[in-house]
């Protein structure tokens, strides 16, 4: 039962057949199939300069002495630039989400110019003729470094008296959030509820650093013209870059345009105003020609941020019933190095969404963003709702071991009935719709979850060495960012509206100018659909432009799956404009009354005329000749709207995951993965298929492969695809997808947002897979990636298999006058 | 410089190259082959794949003085006559998001389906476990290089592997991709 299959098939000839709902194949798929693409590195301009940069190998040291001067020699070098040279002109790359109003952010030079704090940062630029001249110089390059003490691991790094990453502060803390439902009133008081409960259970939990790794690597061409700029990149924010790149270089917004061409992928690592993206900008302004930097796959999972790197201490409140009772959460987030756009925001996105979908009477949560000697961390698909997620399923199952439930039974008893719908959680947040029961009904069916309890039980009496588990993830996310005045309380630096316009034009086709800008979602397909189906027109005869700051004049761009829930209502409003706009020409050329008429099949008539009137398309020629329309109007019907939501959508969705464990080995193999998802209104099945399915393999990829990294020294040990463990088709499983659908109330389409949900839901129903497979043999804990070795460890020596075993008394480190109390587990 | 003469898509190419030159980077910038991309420094990703005489390799791992001589082709060349039915079938399939893993997963896969027409879910992960894809999760490219597999079979013909397990129900979804000659 996928979520296609379910469809019922639609004849192809069948015009009228709405377009929502509809599994069309991709418009975009015509250049990606061919190579007809237009990546940022395919550009060539006539006189363009190749960059490369020259990096820190080490983590931190304050550079002493920088030799350019043979690099200045070398065959096709034109320029060479160090720090000091740009010093003046680079200011700071932008932090646009000060969470508390005293955190502290050191600033972050796109060069380094007298110290550099992680391995990777920028010490010089070389311009050169070629790419292969640019690169051949950086070993020319002589830079001598005074070695500053690397601080790596959070829980010493925010002890009293521990080396500073950035020694003008007074520690390595940037910031320290709270939410505390009991303040906030929207709680009861969590300290009251936990001394009253019958039972605590407490947990550390290591989301390890992750590498985003989209496909293709980051690139930027910038070219110059007088004082105007055109800058091409890799970016999924090319609105976002442009009014921050004028910000931090001084090239007024109006001379600046950012174009993101074919994007081959982000999920988040490409949210990001990057260091070389201003480094290209200052070079061409200095030099007055284009410049282009590509970057290597070792650059980029060296240098483009990171993701997750987050230590949890997570408590959990209840009855002997069952009955959860408190929620308390402490974080320590590892910022590395610098704040870039959005890096302190991240663990303070995932703040309302630990209590996930029960009904927590209290809850509290605080999070120290800390500094270490590593590249920054910032948005990686889920972007601190993975780890809430996580930290949640997780926590519940370990509850359910220590009250003897069934986990599946403890969280019926405390996750919200569809009844209860609208329903405000403890964070203070105001779910929309779902229906947890029906989701988990189907999934169950969808895993076969009857039979394969029965072979559990079956291998744990024969003892067999290959020992099965199930494990749960039922999960709620919230999406479709964001309401803008939400994101204003939370003093995120932007609103969260999207932007569309249409344009019709004289022969009927459609322009649709969306603000959001895709990278792999579809949009040209989906926003086709919409428009198809709101003006009545072929599907064919609209075209979708996008990612062009010059083409589309406002926009938020792509993250947060908010794309269809806030760019795709925006272009449904837009269209209600066209006919409202329409609306009036057709009363005059018809004759009629604008009350008499109805639009159906994008064709006004007269009520009660079915088969006569007047298209839509006709009266854009009618409008482009403009010979005759009403008095009093503007000879157009092309139109533009901003929406705004009023609330987050929230998705859900129950994940099952059935892994075997191979307890002499402790190789894990996924036997089988069912979900079922509810996402809203489904406007193209096969692409929210596949959004679920990518998902899934990185979620999925957390839990079981990828880890970034670092030595002693601070050096990702993890740099190149040889070591970062990103998924091959034989390292997955088969993904039995299904959905429900509860419309969003909060949008015109009733979408609630796809594209982060299997990563968010998967990893922790993977883990507990694991555990419920081998707990009966005293293994209450495994740290991801679940590595073979990891699972031996855990196995045969206790603990999670990880390498550090002072986790007690360092979680005491976070607030040691309020140590969790503690039950047993694998603290 | 080293002069070498490849056939590229089905055109001569003369030119001087760098002996380190690798094959993906004259492609790209000296033949503006450019719907050849490259994903890595190590030969992990295979988004560089094309075929050399036949056979597909990883561009990256190939000097381009070792194709001196050779017929080489790319995503560009492969739908000589309209589109090459793995093209046809990772469209129809879904079996690509952003596309930037795309011209190496179909290069790999025709390869793949030379090698073994009528390849079970399990040979299809196997056969492409060279070309790594970050966006689909890889279960569409397996239903599509099963699909094409059927298809270049002829006529649905049977499969030993039972039917490919279908993204498609709804057939409404005229293809959009136009032949492109
Ligand atoms: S670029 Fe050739 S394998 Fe990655
Ligand atoms: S489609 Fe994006 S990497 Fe495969």
């Amino acid at each position: 039962m996928t979520a296609v299959e379910d469809r019922p098939g639609v004849p192809s000839d069948d015009a009228a057949a709405p377009e929502i709902g509809r599994a069309r194949r991709r418009k975009e798929d015509a250049r990606l199939i061919t190579g007809m693409t237009t990546w940022t590195d395919n550009m060539v301009l006539p006189g363009m300069l190749h960059l490369a940069v020259v990096r820190s190998p080490v983590a931190h040291a304050r550079i002493t002495n920088v030799d350019v001067s043979a690099v200045r020699e070398a065959p096709g070098v034109i320029a060479v630039y160090t720090g000091q040279d740009l010093a003046e002109e680079q200011g700071s790359l932008p932090c646009a989400w000060p969470v508390t109003p005293d955190m502290v952010n050191p600033g972050h030079p796109s060069i380094a110019v007298d110290q550099v704090n992680h391995v990777g940062e920028a010490v010089a630029v070389i311009v050169a003729r070629s790419k292969a001249a640019a690169q051949d110089a950086v070993e020319l390059a002589d830079i001598d470094y005074e070695p500053l003490p690397v601080v790596l691991d959070m829980e010493e790094a925010v002890q009293d008296g521990a080396d500073l990453v950035h020694d003008h502060l007074e520690s390595n803390t940037s910031y320290h959030f709270v939410f505390d439902a009991g303040e906030m009133g929207t709680g009861s008081d969590t300290d009251q509820a936990f001394a009253d409960a019958d039972v605590v259970v407490s947990r550390r939990f290591v989301q390890q650093r992750l590498i985003p790794a989209f496909m293709e690597p980051r690139s930027v061409v910038v070219q110059p013209q007088g004082d105007n700029y055109t800058m091409w990149s890799a970016t999924q924010i090319p609105h976002i870059l442009r009014v921050m790149a004028a910000m931090v270089t001084g090239i007024p917004e109006h001379k600046l345009r950012v174009v993101a061409p074919d994007v081959g992928g982000g999920f988040g690592g490409k949210l990001q105003v990057n260091p070389e993206e201003i480094l290209c900008l200052l070079i061409a302004r200095r030099l007055g020609k284009p410049v282009k930097w590509t970057e290597t796959r070792s650059e980029s999972l060296m240098t483009a941020h990171h993701g997750r790197d987050q230590i949890q201490y997570v408590d959990v409140a209840a009855d002997r019933e069952g009955n959860v009772k408190g929620l308390r959460v402490r974080l320590l987030a590892d910022m590395g190095a610098y704040l870039r756009l959005i890096t302190p925001g991240v663990p303070a996105l995932g703040a309302f969404m630990y209590p996930g979908i029960y009904k927590f009477p209290a809850y509290r949560f605080e999070c120290d963003g800390v500094f270490t000697n590593k590249v920054p961390t910032d948005a990686y698909r889920g972007a601190g709702r993975p780890e809430a997620t996580f930290a949640v399923e997780r926590i519940m199952d370990e509850l359910a071991v220590e009250l003897g439930m069934d986990p599946l039974e403890l969280r019926r008893k405390n996750w919200i009935n569809a009844e209860e719908f609208p329903f405000t959680t403890v964070a203070g947040l105001a779910y929309d719709s779902g229906d947890y029961e029906t989701a988990t009904q189907e999934a169950l069916q969808l895993l076969g979850y009857d039979e394969l309890r029965a072979e559990q039980q079956r291998r744990r009496e024969s003892g067999d060495p290959v020992q099965l588990g199930i494990g749960f993830s039922t999960f709620t996310e919230m999406c479709g960012l964001a309401p803008s005045r939400v994101l204003g309380s939370l003093s995120f630096g932007a609103g969260g509206w999207e932007h569309a316009a249409i344009r019709m034009l004289p022969t009927g086709k459609v322009e649709v100018v969306t603000g959001s800008t895709p990278h792999g979602q579809g949009h040209e397909t989906a926003w086709s659909q919409l428009v198809a189906d709101s003006l009545g027109v072929p599907f064919e005869d609209v075209e979708v432009l996008h990612g062009d700051t010059a083409i589309s004049s406002r926009g938020l761009d792509t993250y947060g799956s908010r794309s269809l829930v806030v760019g795709g209502s925006a272009v449904v409003k837009a269209a209600d404009k066209v006919i409202a706009k329409a609306r009036k020409i057709a009363a005059h050329l018809l004759e009629a009354s604008e009350d008499d008429l109805e639009f159906a099949g994008g064709k006004f008539s007269v009520r009660g005329t079915p088969g006569t009137g007047l298209g839509i398309q006709e009266i854009a020629l009618a409008i482009f000749a403009a010979h005759d329309y009403p008095e009093g109007i503007e000879p157009s019907i092309d139109a533009e709207a901003t929406f705004d939501p009023e609330n987050f959508s929230f998705p859900h969705g129950t994940h099952l995951c059935a892994m075997e464990v191979d307890t002499e080995t402790g190789f894990v193999k996924i036997r089988k993965y069912a979900c079922v998802d509810d996402v809203g209104t489904i406007v193209n099945p096969l692409i929210v298929e596949g959004q679920v399915h990518g998902g899934l393999a990185q979620g999925i990829a957390q839990a079981l492969y990828e880890e970034a990294v670092y030595d002693d020294d601070g050096n990702l040990t993890t740099g190149t695809f040889v070591d970062y463990l990103v998924p091959a088709a034989s390292d997955l499983p088969h993904f039995d997808t299904g959905n429900t659908v509860h419309a969003a109330p909060g949008n015109p389409i009733g979408a609630k947002g796809v594209g982060e949900a299997g990563c968010i839901a998967s990893t922790p129903a993977v883990v507990n897979a694991a555990l419920d497979a081998v707990r009966h043999l005293g293994v209450t804990d495994i740290r991801m990636p679940l590595t073979p070795e990891r699972v031996w460890r855990a196995l045969h020596d206790g603990g999670d298999g990880g390498e550090r075993a002072t986790a007690r008394t360092n979680a005491q480190a976070v607030d040691s006058t309020d140590a969790p109390s503690t039950s047993g587990g694998a603290l | 410089m080293t002069p070498i003469t490849v056939r590229v898509d089905g055109a001569a190419y003369t030119d001087d190259v760098e002996p380190r030159t690798l094959l993906v980077h004259y492609l790209r910038e000296q033949v503006g082959k450019v719907g050849t991309v490259v994903g890595c420094d190590t030969s992990n990703c295979g988004a560089c794949t094309v075929h050399l005489d036949g056979e597909a390799v990883k561009s990256c791992t190939v000097l381009a003085v070792q194709a001196d001589g050779c017929e080489v082709t790319t995503i560009e060349g492969v739908g000589q006559d309209g589109l090459h039915p793995v093209q046809k079938a990772f469209h129809e399939m879904h079996g690509l998001q952003c596309g930037f893993c795309t011209p190496g997963m179909i290069m790999a896969s025709i390869d793949l389906l030379e090698d073994n027409p009528d390849p079970s879910d399990d040979e299809v992960r196997e056969g492409i476990e060279g070309n790594l894809c970050r966006c689909t999760g890889y279960q569409n490219i397996v239903r599509a290089v099963r699909h094409a597999a059927a298809e270049m079979r002829g006529g649905g013909g049977g499969s030993r592997n039972g039917h490919v397990s279908p993204a498609v129900v709804d057939t409404a979804a005229a293809p959009h991709v136009a032949v492109q000659a």
